[in-house]
């Protein structure tokens, strides 16, 4: 019934293949737009595709095999399509084809114009392998293509050291996560021998026990911090802005950095088996509140969203963590949504202000780009949580999902509550600094609004982040109705019962959103100088909000400039002296002794005649003693 | 009347042996060795004829016959060389031809 999905993969690669061979013939805008075309035939198939969910309830789709690569170990190229599966694809189609338009006139006049849309639809086909890849061994190799896509896209200006060193600093810490996802795929399958979802998931109840299950959950939860930029292993996302700004929005922000929450909600079934729920859950809470402060004293336009991604990432690790999985996947859909708009209208800022990014250096660009002005305001008041935008209803799942769990739970609705109004907060505070007041730019920038390829899709961005949210609301589960049947084996938490409950707990949320955003407005709206006197109130707190609590630092003289040391003494140290060592000394041994026997080579035939008779009379003495045993 | 014996033949098989062997080890002319080498084949040529008649077969004999032609074509080969030798050097001693020495 639906064979055809895997053109949703091979659309994009597709589209690479054709760039990487033809795309500097292509030239531009022809390169870009046949990138977009990939995107978004990827999308349309996708479309087609999960039309049959929709139409029919409870339909649990299919697996479709399309080449039989390992089968002793379950690790064949198929496909799993489930409602799951076609959601991820469908928010990984539709951003990534809006952000590949946008990038056509955000990139326009880059020397890799051709290049930049290899990557990107490389990356593309990379992340539908890893969400609708059948088995692990397929999420695995998804997985680490986006990594490496994530590097090529980070370093993409290679020439800028910075840039460079973001790449390999993403590259880096992502392996660390790996490691810990591979770990617990080996785990996986010594248990159920195999990597097939077929034969995982339906089965967990029969072979794991709940030590083994936590473990497994706690291995991924490695992986998923990894990639979708936990605590502790954060800290790559906010270098990561070095990249292209289409690439923030669609990688660092939309799509890869999801990879985690979708982990986690796959795996379900075992994380519902042990407890490694609730660290996944607490995990996502600390990072929340944690990137959250970071992003108040942020002045770098995108390090703020940086920031900010970390922490909505946090949101949906404690959906997931708690059993909320519908929630999770309903925040991860907004917030691509959002956060997408967020980042390209950032980027149509940093282009209208020529490669400016500094906030302080802003103020006064409504009347100059209206346009993104509007646009990033709704998204900013999605993503404060003011009713009825998407991230309200998405938002308010998740603190739900925390108030229902009860316990831990009470704990962390409060701290997703804090986390809620500094969200407000440092996001209003962003857009006033950015869009109001006086201009304070360098001189000689004219700031313009951005080309219609640039607009269009921040509008329809815009569009989807007032709407989104409709999709799943307490009055009408759509999403909800749509995703259960893949996550008919677990019991999915849900927000607290009833109407009631529902209005409190939107007040409260609400309310906090309003404070933070009040807060910011009234204080950012005026000049500079309030602002100082604010930022001064909070005395040394700020100064470590804007250096990120120095945790870079921190790993520095913890872990990187030890295992430097380290390093470099086994380079020059052991390896010179002892591998080395051992090696020349054989060699040395054996030329002295050859130095020694040489003289024995006289080159005169007596000599060697000399020993020859020697030699052959003492064979005759011997046999003469030995009785003529010959 | 005195009986000349197998031991008389071996006894001056060994005397030539022994003037070839020290031959070759205390000339030093190129053409001197070669004729101890051919004195020391001899002899043992010598040895084995003897030793064939005494036991009364054939085989001593037949030994000899591949000795002579192995010597032949040693003295082609052998000879060639310390020719070649003596063209380019102008002197056949073997002392002189050290080029190998460790």
């Amino acid at each position: 019934m639906t064979d055809f999905v895997w053109l949703v993969i091979a659309f994009p690669l597709a589209g690479a293949v054709l760039l990487h061979f033809l795309g500097r013939r292509l030239g531009e805008p022809l390169a870009g737009i046949i990138g977009t075309l990939a995107a978004a035939a990827a999308f349309v198939v996708a479309f087609v595709a999960a039309l049959p969910f929709i139409v029919e309830e409870g339909n649990h789709g299919e697996t479709v095999m399309l080449w039989e690569w390992m089968p002793a170990i379950g690790a064949n190229l198929e496909i799993t399509w489930d409602p799951l599966a076609a959601v991820m694809a469908l928010i990984v189609t539709g951003v990534g084809s809006l952000i590949h338009l946008f990038s056509v006139g955000y990139m326009h006049g880059d020397e890799r114009f051709a290049r930049f849309f290899t990557y990107l639809n490389l990356f593309l086909a990379s992340m539908l392998t890893l969400v609708l890849g059948g088995n692990f061994a397929m999420v695995f190799l998804g997985w680490e293509l986006v990594g490496l896509c994530s590097y090529l896209l980070i370093s993409f200006w290679y020439t800028k050291p910075s840039a460079a060193a973001a790449g390999k600093k993403a590259f880096v810490v992502n392996r660390i996560g790996d490691f810990g996802f591979m770990v617990g795929l080996m785990l996986v399958f010594t248990n159920f021998g195999t990597l097939a979802f077929d034969g995982i998931f339906e089965r967990v109840p029969e072979i794991l026990d709940g030590s083994t299950a936590t473990a497994i959950g706690l291995l991924f939860l490695v992986g998923a911090a990894g990639k979708s930029a936990q605590i502790p292993l954060y800290v790559w996302l906010p270098d990561a802005m070095e990249g292209p700004t289409p690439v923030s929005a669609l990688i660092h922000a939309a799509t890869m950095v999801t990879a985690g929450v979708y982990l986690v909600a796959r795996s379900a079934t075992i994380f519902a088996a042990g407890d490694a729920g609730i660290v996944v859950a607490v995990v996502g809470a600390l990072t929340a509140l944690w990137a959250a402060s970071i992003a108040i004293a942020q002045s770098d336009i995108k390090r703020v969203l940086a920031y900010s991604t970390v922490s909505q990432l946090g949101y949906m690790f404690i959906a997931v963590g708690l059993g909320g999985y519908i929630a999770g996947i309903f925040h991860l859909m907004t917030h691509a949504f959002f956060k997408a708009l967020l980042f390209l209208g950032s980027g149509s800022v940093i282009h209208g202000m020529h490669e400016e990014q500094d906030m302080n250096k802003m103020g006064g660009l409504l009347e100059k780009m209206p346009v993104t002005g509007v646009t990033m305001g709704i998204a900013t008041l999605a993503i404060a949580g003011i009713p009825p935008l998407a991230g309200f209803w998405s938002k308010d799942e998740i603190l739900g999902v925390a108030f229902e769990y009860g316990g831990v739970g009470i704990v962390l609705w409060v701290i997703g509550l804090v986390t809620a109004l500094i969200t407000a907060f440092y996001m209003t505070r962003q857009w006033f600094m950015v869009f109001t007041g006086e201009p304070r730019w360098e001189e000689g920038v004219d700031p313009h609004e951005s080309p219609r390829s640039m607009t269009v899709p921040l509008i329809v961005l815009a569009v989807l982040s007032v709407g989104a949210g409709f999709l799943n609301t307490p009055f009408r589960l759509t999403l909800e109705h749509f995703l259960e049947p893949s996550f008919e084996l677990v019991k999915v938490a849900h927000p607290p019962e009833g109407l009631g409950m529902f209005a409190l707990l939107a007040a409260i949320s609400v309310g906090a959103g309003i404070a933070g955003a009040a807060m910011a407005g009234f204080v950012y709206s005026r000049p500079r100088e309030i602002w100082e006197r604010f930022q001064g109130g909070f005395g040394g707190l700020w100064e470590a909000w804007q250096a990120a609590y120095r945790v870079d630092d921190l790993y520095g003289a913890t872990i990187v400039t030890p295992g430097r040391k380290l390093s470099e003494r086994m380079a020059f140290d052991f390896d010179a002296g002892g591998i080395d060592g051992f090696v020349n000394g054989v060699g040395r041994a054996v030329r002295s002794a050859g130095a020694r026997t040489r003289v024995l080579q006289t080159g005169l035939v007596r000599n060697y005649g000399v020993g020859f008779v020697a030699g052959l009379l003492a064979v005759v003495i011997w046999l003469v003693i030995a009785g003529g045993g010959v | 009347m005195i009986e000349v014996t197998a031991g008389w033949y071996l006894s001056l098989a060994a005397v030539l042996f022994s003037i070839g062997l020290l031959g070759i080890l205390v000339r030093r002319n190129a053409l001197i060795m070669f004729m101890c080498v051919e004195l020391m084949l001899n002899a043992v040529n010598l040895t084995f004829v003897a030793a064939g008649r005494a036991l009364g077969n054939l085989e001593g004999q037949v030994a000899v016959f591949f000795v002579l032609v192995v010597a032949a074509a040693e003295v082609v080969v052998g000879l060639a060389i310390i020719v070649a030798i003596f063209r380019r050097r102008e002197s056949a001693s073997v002392d002189e031809l050290a080029t190998l020495r460790g």
